[in-house]
């Protein structure tokens, strides 16, 4: 199973109503700290009722904790974007936003 | 003194410390980088810098200290902020700016 499958899995745990996952590793292979881990680059944003009424840092540490068995080994590096239901409408409701949504793909 | 007495010292005795991979003239990691960045960026001055690719106690000690498995991390009156993310997000939103205004 590949990385992406197993973050997902662990991420189950916080029982997110939105979760992507990025797999940037292709874009850090052979730097120093990727070769020494062998772990890859990774990129998580994720919706949860779970962040409600905590601070980044705490959620960070909920999601660290939650994939904690697969670093360093599988996880070099993992950029974390999170987000309740109620934050996420509101960044979608800024007028940057809806500038990019409304442009043609 | 034991690792974690020693970076409490750092941390206190230091008003900004940023725990990093490299030095800020040669980061050895991208998200080192971004947040040496951010600082400049801030205005944030005397920050001190721990290189912890230089001392592989404090590379192992500082994860234990906060809780907080990755590197960098960030630590203002001796409170950890958070890492590269965290920082990026405070940043944009100024929240970063006002904890360098005295």
């Amino acid at each position: 199973m590949d990385t992406t499958e197993l973050i997902r899995q662990r991420l189950t745990a916080l029982s997110p109503q939105g979760l992507e996952i990025f797999d940037d590793s292709h874009e850090h292979a052979g730097h120093a700290g990727a070769r020494e881990s062998g772990g890859g680059h990774f990129q998580v944003f994720i919706v949860s009722d779970s962040f409600e009424g905590k601070n980044k840092v705490a959620r960070h540490r909920m999601i660290y904790q939650a994939v904690g068995d697969l670093m360093p080994a599988k996880i070099h590096a993992l950029a974390i974007r999170a987000y309740t239901p109620g934050e996420l409408d509101d960044i979608n409701a800024t007028p940057e936003a809806q500038e990019r949504n409304s442009e043609p793909s | 003194m034991d690792t974690q007495e020693v970076i409490r010292k750092q941390v206190t005795d230091n008003p900004v410390v940023l725990y990093m991979k490299g030095t800020p003239d040669a980061p050895m990691c991208g998200f080192s980088a971004a947040a040496v960045q951010i600082l400049e960026a801030c205005g944030a001055d005397n920050v001190a810098t721990v290189n912890v690719l230089a001392d592989n106690d404090i590379r192992q000690g500082i994860k234990e200290f906060s809780q907080w498995p990755t590197i960098p991390q960030l630590y203002v009156n001796g409170e950890f902020i958070g890492g590269a993310d965290i920082m990026r997000e405070m940043y944009q939103s100024g929240e970063l700016h006002k904890l360098f205004q005295k």
